[in-house]
């Protein structure tokens, strides 16, 4: 395998995923050259990594041989104002497709995310609620699947119909249906004027907000044990619109208008370590999901006006709120993923080894089970998933991180269909695709 | 009892007698869609009134190897529902019921034979609309708009079908009843609700939708502006969209559709317009009217002769008609028409108006042209007489010369009314074999018998094969004592 080894080199300390290390690593500078690692790699087992703030997003991959690092597909292809699109390689950071002159790629992520990353994890952010996500966004995309084949879905214009449109199937997949290489996005216009109203209010107050005649950019609540729920509302658009509406909202909340967001804003409510579980629902249920999560020890972040949240839990994976005594023990459903492959060498004194033999952690293992069954039970009654986007390294393997999904089975079928052997990202996907 | 006498047997014992058609004159009824000269009579028509019974109809489908194919209103115009002559039409517009509207979630549930302006009646009274509003609305149902994709005037700002569907439940080509999505957006797993709508009906049959409800804007603005040329009405639509504004709509009519329209329903546009733009802003009051009198600003230092603000819903009503009523109102100035569906970036438009105007001139033939300007979405029609030997298909050459004009520039052969039977022949020219392949492993994953609206989207069906490196273990025909391996 000539080809491989001109591709690749050996895999670092550093070359982990969830736990998991890598044998190889190699960072295609093209769509053509990623085409013929991926037509080397056969055989072996791939995991994609963009700017790595999302690596640790879900279940670790059954078996690791090559990362394929996205960092060398980089840049802005075409930037077509007047047609407000843009054409960017997958590995472009986010940070660059925020301040295209005059315009920008609406979709919240961190600097340092990249636009590939984005898209295969789905990630979106507060002002989802004017923009959409990334499955509004994306208009086109180039993916090399796991046999190798370079294939396009979409275009470059904003409306059309021709063909399935593949691009949503690819966002949100994790990486396992194939190496996304380039993406093209429909841009917005950068609003003339913006400004936040922040106010001390309950969850519920929301419903005032999209009531009204406000056309919100982001509505967004934050909420955590033993302290005053909060919400904030962004307003973009005219400056005399902005301050109309600004004033109006701040008004109807209780609030005050302000120039910048709270230190809150578009932060994920855990630290690294932590158990991160996103949960989503229909609007009338908001109050009712913050009301559980808070009550299970959880700070709550996310979009009021959407239903999507983000419930956080401390590291160590112990739920404060919960009570030790109450706890049932069978309630964790059997992980998907075999941790023995794990390298107990990683960054936590307990990845890797099974909980049991962990006392400390074996009390973290049954809470933060428990907090997510009981996120679980919530967010259905709510009409809608809780799933477990990140978790300490010692109750990850005994947490069914995605939960329940709807069509399965043919999900399972298309898998089968792009990735026969099931090599890209084995195991990280929805019911251990 | 075999084929299709007993599948229809076995359906009238299942739905009921009176909701299985086989009289021939009875099944002429559904021959085309609003594409009609594609004309093929089905073999039967199943008329059902519950999920159940469309289940039930593909499972007897899949079980005799019965291509079918779904109808919704039936105003589709790329014969995506042209049905299959040995196959089962199924239509779905007798489920009809608005199952409930939340407007506290911003969620509707509808059935898919439910008609789309029904969706925005039935949500008004709450302060709420459905947002996409293809022109068919006053007929079209929700199943077929799920199954197209469907876009409207409005979609500039607001989005297509796929923006405003988050669940559906659909009856799989093995009639199964699966969920995909629901209420709350971000479902977990693969979006297959995304891959779903604009499928065409070849990955199955919608038969519950449920839509979000958009709050219906506090103020809503319409001008037309009259030009001397499409090109001056193409540059201030670049204006517009390059000061920032987003309109909701931005809509361009050229002379001869203009002409149409005047003889078909009087809408009184200036006289001596070589183009007018209909250009309607909505949100909240401020935003609207501030951006209104840039918008007004802009049309008038790029050439507009006469501008009119509509003044009342009447006013607006009656902007709107001319452009509503265009591709109908063809038929005033011409015997015969093709309505043309590409997309070109928005940016190309004065140059590719001035091709068509070229490519038509030199096959002597008029090209009439009505489009939605902010998003490059040409609805070109293409005029013609068939009683004049040689022009239906000079007429032909035009329209498909268009098609490869958008191509050229980047753009679509479709942006609205889909591939179906009419551009399956163009997917090539669009798109290379991997890329098509690639769509087959979707379609081959939903449907591998390959029943579910066959011939239609793809030019040439592949049959579903298994994958290379993918055997393993005995094949299920060898296990079955079906067929041995030597």
């Amino acid at each position: 395998m000539a080809a491989l080894d001109e591709l690749t080199t050996p895999a670092g300390d550093d070359d982990v995923v969830g736990g998991v290390p890598a044998r190889l690593v190699a960072a295609p500078r093209d769509t053509a050259e990623a085409a013929a690692l991926v037509t080397a790699a056969r055989g072996l087992s791939v995991v994609i990594r963009g700017g790595g703030t999302k690596l640790d997003w879900g279940p670790p991959p059954r078996d690791l041989d090559l990362i394929i690092d996205t960092r060398r597909l980089t840049g802005v292809v075409e930037h077509a104002a007047g047609d407000l699109i843009t054409v960017v390689r997958a590995g472009t950071p986010m940070a660059e497709l925020h301040r295209l002159p005059g315009q920008q790629l609406a979709l919240d992520a961190p600097p340092a995310a990249t636009a590939g990353g984005t898209v295969a994890a789905n990630a979106s952010g507060p002002r989802r609620l004017r923009y959409g996500t990334a499955r509004d966004l994306l208009i086109g995309i180039t993916v090399v699947r796991p046999d190798g084949t370079v294939t396009k879905a979409g275009g470059k214009v904003v409306k059309n119909v021709a063909g399935y449109d593949l691009g949503k199937l690819y966002t949100g997949a994790f990486g396992t249906l194939g190496l996304i290489t380039a993406c093209v996005f429909r841009l917005h216009p950068v609003p003339a004027a913006s400004a936040f109203v922040r106010a001390a209010a309950p969850p519920g107050h929301a419903a005032r907000v999209l009531a009204g005649q406000f056309a919100a950019s982001a509505l967004e609540v934050n909420a955590e044990p033993g302290a005053e729920p909060e919400l904030a509302v962004l307003l973009e658009g005219t400056p005399a619109g902005v301050r109309e509406r600004a004033a109006a909202v701040a008004a109807v909340l209780d609030g005050e208008v302000s120039a910048e967001p709270p230190e809150w804003w578009d932060v994920l409510p855990w630290a690294p370590d932590g158990l991160g579980v996103k949960l989503t629902g229909a609007l009338s249920q908001v109050p009712a999901l913050v009301a559980t999560a808070v009550g299970a020890g959880a700070t709550v972040r996310g979009s009021a006006g959407t239903g999507v949240l983000y419930a956080g839990f401390p590291a160590a994976g112990t739920p404060p709120g919960s009570s030790p005594s109450s706890a049932s023990p069978s309630s964790a459903p059997p992980s998907s993923a075999s941790p023995s492959s794990a390298s107990p060498s990683g960054a936590s004194p307990s990845s890797g080894v099974a909980s049991s033999r962990a006392p400390l952690s074996a009390s973290g293992v049954v809470e933060a089970g428990r907090a997510v069954e009981l996120l679980r039970a919530a967010a259905i009654r709510a009409g809608g998933h809780a799933v477990v986007l990140t978790a300490p390294a010692g109750v990850r393997d005994t947490l069914d991180m995605w939960g329940p999904v709807p069509g399965l089975e043919l999900m399972r079928r298309v898998k089968d269909r792009f990735d026969p052997e099931h090599r890209f990202a084995p195991g990280r996907f929805v019911g251990g695709i | 009892m075999t084929g299709i006498d007993g599948l229809a047997a076995r359906l009238r014992a299942g739905i009921g007698t009176q909701r299985v058609l086989t009289d021939r004159q009875e099944l002429r009824t559904y021959e085309c869609d609003g594409l009609a000269h594609y004309k093929v009579i089905p073999a039967l028509v199943a008329l059902p009134v519950t999920a159940a019974q469309v289940a039930a109809v593909v499972r007897a489908c899949a079980a005799t190897g019965t291509p079918f194919v779904a109808r919704g209103s039936g105003t589709g115009l790329s014969g995506g529902a042209l049905p299959h002559a040995d196959g089962v039409l199924i239509v779905t517009s007798r489920l009809r019921e608005i199952v409930e509207v939340r407007p506290e979630d911003e969620r509707a549930v509808v059935q898919p034979g439910v008609i789309n302006l029904d969706v925005t009646k039935a949500a008004t009274p709450h302060g709420y609309y459905y947002a996409p509003d293809p022109s068919s609305q006053q007929i079209c149902s929700i199943g077929g708009n799920v199954a197209e994709n469907s876009g409207g005037a409005h979609c500039l700002k607001y989005g297509f079908t796929t923006n405003h569907v988050t669940g559906l439940e659909v009856v799989t080509p093995d009639g199964e009843r699966v969920r995909l999505g629901g209420t709350a957006p971000d479902t977990p797993g693969y979006d297959l609700l995304g891959v779903f709508v604009g499928s065409e009906g070849t990955l199955g049959v919608a038969t519950e939708v449920t839509v979000r409800l958009t709050r219906l804007p506090e103020t809503v603005r319409t001008l037309l502006a009259a030009f001397g040329s499409t090109d001056q009405a193409g540059a201030a639509t670049s204006a517009i969209i390059a000061a920032g504004v987003v309109p909701a709509a931005i809509e361009m009519m050229d002379a001869l559709a203009i002409e149409a329209a005047e003889a078909a329903v009087h809408c009184g546009y200036p006289a001596g317009a070589g183009a007018v733009l209909i250009v309607e802003l909505d949100g909240p009051a401020a935003e609207v009217d501030a951006q209104f009198d840039e918008v007004s600003a802009l049309c008038t230092a790029h050439g507009a002769f006469e501008t009119r603000v509509a003044a009342d819903d009447a006013e607006r009503a009656l902007i709107w008609r001319g452009r509503k009523s265009a591709f109908a109102a063809v038929g005033r100035i011409s015997p015969d028409y093709i309505v043309q569906d590409g997309v070109i970036p928005r940016t190309a438009l004065p140059e590719v108006l001035r091709r068509i105007g070229e490519v038509a001139d030199g096959h002597g033939v008029r090209v009439a042209n009505v489009f939605h300007a902010g998003d490059g979405n040409l609805h070109p029609l293409v005029l013609f007489d068939a009683e004049v030997p040689g022009q239906a298909e000079r007429a032909e050459t035009v329209s498909a010369a268009i098609l490869d004009l958008c191509i050229e520039h980047g753009g679509s052969i479709t942006g609205e009314h889909g591939v179906g039977i009419d551009k399956a022949k163009y997917m090539p020219r669009m798109f290379t074999d991997a890329d098509l392949d690639t769509m087959q492993l979707l379609r081959c994953a939903f449907d591998p018998d390959g029943l579910a609206n066959p011939g239609k989207v793809f030019p040439t069906p592949r049959l579903c094969g298994e994958q290379p490196g993918r055997r393993q273990g005995t094949h299920p025909l060898q296990s079955s004592g079906v067929a041995e391996i030597f």
